[in-house]
């Protein structure tokens, strides 16, 4: 416990804005990544074990993207789409196997893909880490805050999920397409009479979940040291915003994910041995007041 | 002698291993409404979910306008021009009004685009004054009201109603069949599942029997009316 250092921290400007900013990055990250596994549980049913491996996988796309290319823009889209693409793949093929079948064989299903995806990695890139480096779009001098000072790329970071968490939010709630997937996640089965395809729609949803994974991977790249295996912590951390700020909700997401951003931040300096418990002990309070989330939708019926 | 519009031939339902329609034939010709009558566990609602391709046939035929439809998924049978409005008002409860019949909407089979919002709140006064409200928090009738309004939106060729009274007060049952003669009025085909007689002879222009799978009786509606055998054999409580 180092209190004293969190108080320091706290009452100088510079140090607070430098921390607030990585709290900051590291929930949108997790923002991203959640957000994605929510959607997924929420309209197919099924806890995607192997979301990990989708945001592994848009982080190393976007980085051989950037070697070819040196362009962060097509390094971004080509993380995210291809990660999207994957997804789709994954569900056709694999995941559309177990649908409605023992949480087990999903888990199991799940567990060989991060395997595989791991093994992947190792051959194609090697086993070794990798630094794609910071953009040149984004080697500005660092934006002052209130006497602190932050990187262009972690404004544009946390600006850019944001703006994505916000379309996300509107195409759920107002558009017709939104409408229809929040239908499938109570009623396929009336969905599918009324003359939708819900086989398609499963299929899109999954790879517009995978895709938020692989938008955080390939936004992480310039900031992160790349690894086979770099999934699962993020993978676990999301569990963990998914269960506080309830399953199925993007807002709940948003809340959860700034909450562990600001614990991961600031416990770092003031209580660094506790970070891990703090986090599992908010879930369990969750857990225990309310289950579903904070804004979880009560299990209906 | 062409086929009937909605022709359903010697089809055959089993859930699992047991045989639950045996060779059902149903006929509805265009701008009937035609009543399928059986006490409860007769096979009414298996006979729709078979037509609608939620319980597909083992054996037998499903065409509409000589188009074969068993088999299909069920969302191709929709777009066919098959209307399903299930038992039991499955509304989708955390949805406004509108938005329930926003997801239903779609042209009809010939690209018919006859039913919108405008006209289900024409035809569905109560529902215009509910458009905001969430439908899970609607009354029973309220909820009827808007399935059949929500598979409307659609733009069915035929429209299948699974016990729309079931469990309403006498008085929502009437507006419910008032509803019905209007759509009849319109020239919409109806198949109407019902164990309800009496309810169906005031709106139904022709009448099927079903009981324990099997089709027992098919006639006028006035036919039945004056059969006391059939009613009493299959339709007396
Ligand atoms: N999912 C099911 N699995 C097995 N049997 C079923 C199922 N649904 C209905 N049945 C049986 O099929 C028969 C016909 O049921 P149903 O078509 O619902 O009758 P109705 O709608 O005329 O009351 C009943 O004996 C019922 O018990
Ligand atoms: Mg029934």
């Amino acid at each position: 416990m180092n209190l004293e250092a969190l108080a320091s921290c706290l009452s100088s400007s510079a140090c607070a804005v430098t921390q607030i900013s990585t709290a900051l990055i590291i929930g949108m990250l997790l923002f991203m990544v959640a957000s994605g596994l929510s959607l997924i549980f929420g309209v197919l049913g099924v806890i995607n074990f192997a979301h990990g491996a989708f945001y592994m996988a848009g982080a190393y796309i976007a980085f051989f993207t950037y070697q070819a290319t040196s362009s962060f823009l097509l390094a971004f889209l080509a993380g995210a789409l291809g990660a999207g693409l994957i997804g789709v793949i994954f569900e056709r093929f694999i995941i559309s196997k177990v649908y409605g079948k023992d949480i087990l064989m999903q888990l199991l299903v799940c567990y060989a893909i991060i395997l595989i995806f791991d093994d992947l990695v190792k051959i194609i890139a090697g086993p070794e880490y990798k630094m794609m480096g910071m953009p040149d779009v984004f080697a500005l001098p660092p934006l002052e805050f209130a006497g602190g000072f932050v990187p262009a790329y972690y404004v544009f970071m946390i600006v850019a999920s944001l703006l994505i968490g916000a379309m996300l939010w509107l195409a759920i709630e107002k558009t017709r397409i939104g409408k229809i997937i929040r239908a499938l996640a109570i009623n396929p089965q009336m969905v599918g009479a009324l003359g939708i395809n819900t086989t398609l729609l499963y299929a899109a949803v999954f790879g517009v979940g995978s895709m938020l994974a692989g938008i955080a991977g390939s936004l992480a790249a310039p900031t992160r040291t790349l690894t086979p295996g770099m999934g699962l912590s993020i993978l676990i951390e999301s569990f963990i915003v998914t269960v506080i700020g309830g399953m199925g909700s993007i807002v709940g997401a948003l809340i959860a994910a700034l909450l562990i951003g600001f614990t991961r931040a600031f416990g770092a300096i003031g209580f660094p041995l506790f970070v891990d418990g703090i986090m599992f002990g908010m879930m369990a309070v969750v857990l225990i007041v309310k289950p579903s989330g904070l804004l979880g939708r009560e299990i209906a019926r | 002698m062409t086929d009937p519009f909605l022709h359903v031939e010697a089809a055959d339902v089993y859930y699992g291993a047991s045989q639950i329609l045996f060779g059902v034939d149903l006929a509805v010709e265009q701008g009937q409404t035609m009543a399928l009558l059986g006490r409860n566990g007769a096979g009414k609602s298996t006979t729709f979910k078979m037509i609608a391709g939620l319980a597909p046939p083992r054996r037998g035929k499903v065409a509409l306008a000589g188009q074969g439809l068993a088999g299909r998924p069920s969302y191709r049978i929709a777009r066919a021009g098959i209307g399903y409005v299930p038992e039991n008002r499955q509304v989708f409860p955390d949805h406004t009004v509108d938005d329930n019949l926003i997801v239903a909407a779609k042209k009809g089979p010939r690209g018919d685009h006859h039913w919108n919002r405008e006209r289900i709140y024409e035809v569905f006064p109560i529902l215009a004054s509910m458009k905001d409200r969430l439908a899970g928090r609607l009354s029973g009738g309220e909820q009827q009201m808007l399935t059949i309004a929500r598979t409307l939106m659609g733009n069915p060729a035929v429209l299948l109603l699974d016990e729309p009274s079931e469990g309403l007060a006498p008085i929502i049952v009437q507006a419910i069949g008032e509803l019905i003669k209007t759509l009849r009025g319109m020239g919409v085909t109806i198949l109407l599942a019902e164990q309800n007689m009496h309810f169906c002879l005031g709106i139904a222009t022709h009448a099927t029997v079903i009981d324990k799978g099997q089709i027992v009786y098919r006639a006028t509606i006035d036919e039945l009316r004056h059969n006391e055998n059939i009613k009493q054999r299959y339709l007396a409580v």
